[in-house]
């Protein structure tokens, strides 16, 4: 017998683990979270204890010594690679932590107590919505003494709009619904319906948002971070890119402390996308076939070849 | 004789329509549920008759506490309800359980059928020993007919037949052991085959368990199987109310006369001459002045346009409000 229905969390994760999109991304995130877990383990160097490198260490090209190659002060790459997930990927589940946190309670409660709750809060995200994140992000990191821990403050707490009007909107959906006004004319109270019935419907559509919230937040770190802004205590990919764009990698020919960084982020971020599609995909399966992707268009036009092929035919007879 | 179970006096409903804010009072309303007054005897069927959009639904959720009501009262055991808040509102729906229109939207897609039925028990906090639930879980699946239980306990809304879901809404309701059971067209959504089996299931429950109901339909061909008396509401009015045979055989009010008219007979060859009601129903936030059926009236008189008939007894225990009954 089928043990649980298809709009539920541990159906969607079944199903997910069917969809090969969302599957790749998965792989690449445990990947990239297995590299920042065991990055003492794996780092060919202790960056607390690093090496005494000397001028003739500068941007040394990969080598067995040096995988990665060196970076503008010497030092290996790979093993600041390595340290640089944790940061990078810390941040990111962390501020995202906050954002959906923030953006989950907003929507709950403005979809759900409605009126002049929902006023209040809505108008409230919208002006959030309208101003931009990044440039307030740059000036209040600015303004305080760089941490890590206000980065993550800074981007969780910006981070939340999206979030707080998707579930807001979902919430409101569920609240229609029958079942809910079956619920309360049994005599159940808030707490209990938004607890029974409103969450485990909105619960689905708020992993996948949080997987998009955190590539977003690891986005958001690694500019700040390149901007200059990052916690120099704590150097995340953003910061290694930083310190390569800024200290001539390019002018040196050091490429490899670019890529790294670079490839890394794009890595995390690609992943989640990836892991939110096919969340996605398995939430509302008429998506699987995007208008992108697949072969069947709304608008059928002429096959194209024919028409092309047609007045070469007497040449090529 | 004892008191009747439920007595709603002079109950109102208004829903107010456009736009509104805390500064602007709003300028019109919907008469939703429009001075409504009736009596549900202990162990009694009152059929709620009506076209759509008549109010039926409204005057349940206003019964339950769902709307609250413009003015009026409503008498529950002996509490008057519409004073009721909280925790005492909370306890006085135990005793009164409502069965929705739809099976398929009126459960949870994600709650196991064992799950929808011991929730109103974990809600009030009865039968709070496993052993104890599962027991009455399972006496309330038996009750609305879904034999064995175990078949049942385990399975998801979306693997039940529309009739089956229906039963599992009413074995939710059952397991509190209400009083009053209030049946929001429990039929209409269903296959016609299975229509019957639920309607006998519902006169069953009042034979057996003297539960009073509540039962809602715009069909006057589904009532004669549970209901011992029929009210016939138009535009948030109640216009007839009588016993089921007095009113089917000899109706009185020419709304109840047109509804009769157009429901299926058993013999086609018995069947009256079908009176179709001319003209759309009113505006419901522009009442006309006087008899509020007036305007589609066959036998209206200039009388009917300028007073308002009120509910007036006929005969024993049967009224219609109209000039010419
Ligand atoms: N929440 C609401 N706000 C405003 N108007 C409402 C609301 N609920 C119902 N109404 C209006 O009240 C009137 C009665 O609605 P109700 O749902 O009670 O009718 P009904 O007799 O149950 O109809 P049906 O047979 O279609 O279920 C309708 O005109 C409807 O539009
Ligand atoms: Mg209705």
């Amino acid at each position: 017998m089928e043990s649980s229905h298809p709009g539920g969390l541990t159906a969607t994760m079944r199903n997910f683990s069917r969809n090969r999109m969302g599957m790749v991304g998965l792989a690449m995130l445990l990947l990239a979270i297995a590299l920042a877990v065991f990055a003492p383990v794996i780092a060919p160097y202790d960056p607390a204890k690093p090496p005494r490198a000397t001028i003739m260490d500068i941007y040394l090209p990969p080598s067995a010594e040096h995988p990665f190659g060196t970076d503008d002060a010497g030092q290996d790459v790979l093993t600041n690679f390595l340290y640089g997930a944790r940061v990078s990927l810390m941040v990111g589940f962390f501020a995202s932590f906050i954002a959906v946190a923030i953006g989950g309670v907003m929507g709950l409660s403005a979809g759900f107590i409605g009126g002049r709750t929902d006023n209040i809060l809505m108008r409230f995200t919208d002006i959030m919505l309208v101003i931009p994140d990044l440039p307030l992000a740059v000036v209040i990191v600015a303004l305080t003494k760089p941490s890590l821990w206000v980065i993550v403050l800074v981007i969780g707490l910006l981070g939340w709009t999206s979030t707080a009007r998707l579930i807001r909107s979902q919430t409101l959906s569920v609240k229609q619904r029958r079942f809910v006004t079956r619920a309360r004319a049994v005599g159940a109270g808030n707490f209990y319906i938004i607890r029974r019935h409103i969450l485990p419907l909105v619960l689905p559509l708020l992993v996948v948002n949080t997987v998009l919230v955190i590539s977003l937040a690891i986005l958001n770190e690694s500019t700040l971070s390149f901007l200059g802004l990052g916690d120099p205590t704590a150097p995340s990919w953003g910061q290694m890119l930083n310190f390569a764009f800024t200290r001539g990698a390019m002018s040196a020919g050091g490429w490899w402390a670019l890529l790294a960084p670079g490839i890394g982020i794009v890595w995390v971020v690609l992943a989640c996308t990836l892991i939110g599609q096919g969340l996605e995909q398995v939430l509302n399966p008429r998506l699987a076939s995007h208008n992108l992707s697949s072969t069947k268009q709304m608008i059928l036009r002429p096959p194209r070849t024919q028409s092309q092929h047609a007045p070469q035919a007497p040449d090529q007879a | 004789m004892a008191s009747p179970l439920v007595a709603v006096r002079n109950l109102r409903t208004l829903f107010p329509v456009g736009a509104h804010s805390v500064f602007r009072a709003p300028a019109t309303f919907v008469h939703a549920v429009d001075d409504v007054t009736f009596d549900i005897d202990e162990g009694e069927a009152l059929a709620l008759v009506g076209e759509s959009g008549c109010g039926k639904s409204t005057l349940a959720l206003t019964l339950l506490g769902l709307e609250r009501p413009t003015t009026g009262s409503i008498d529950f055991a002996g509490q008057e309800m519409t004073a009721l808040k909280g925790s005492e509102l909370k306890a006085a729906r135990r005793n009164m359980q409502m069965i929705f229109q739809d099976p398929y939207e009126s459960l949870n897609p994600l709650m196991r059928v064992g799950e929808i039925v011991a929730e109103p028990l974990i809600v009030h906090k009865l039968a709070n020993a496993r052993s104890d639930r599962e027991a009455r879980v399972r006496a309330a699946l038996e009750a609305a007919g879904l034999k064995p239980p175990e078949v049942y306990l385990e399975r998801y809304p979306y693997q039940l037949s529309g009739g089956q879901r229906q039963r599992v809404a009413i074995a939710a309701a059952l397991v509190l052991e209400p009083r009053l059971l209030l049946a929001d067209e429990p039929v209409s959504m269903l296959d016609v085959s299975i229509r019957a089996e639920i309607i006998n299931l519902l006169a069953e429950l009042k034979q057996t368990r003297k539960i009073s109901i509540l039962f809602i339909t715009h069909d006057l061909g589904t009532v004669t199987a549970v209901a011992d008396r029929i009210a016939v509401m138009y535009l948030g009015r109640i216009v007839e109310l009588g016993r089921t045979a007095d009113v089917l055989t000899q109706p009185r009010h020419p709304y109840t006369k047109a509804l009769l008219s157009v429901t299926p007979a058993p013999n086609p060859r018995l069947r009256k001459e079908r009176i179709i009601l001319k003209g759309e129903t009113p505006d419901p936030t522009r009442l006309p002045g006087g008899c509020r059926f007036a305007p589609r009236c066959p036998v209206a008189q200039p009388l009917c346009l300028a007073s308002d008939p009120p509910l007036t007894a006929l005969e024993t225990g049967h009224t219609a409000a109209c000039h010419f009954g």
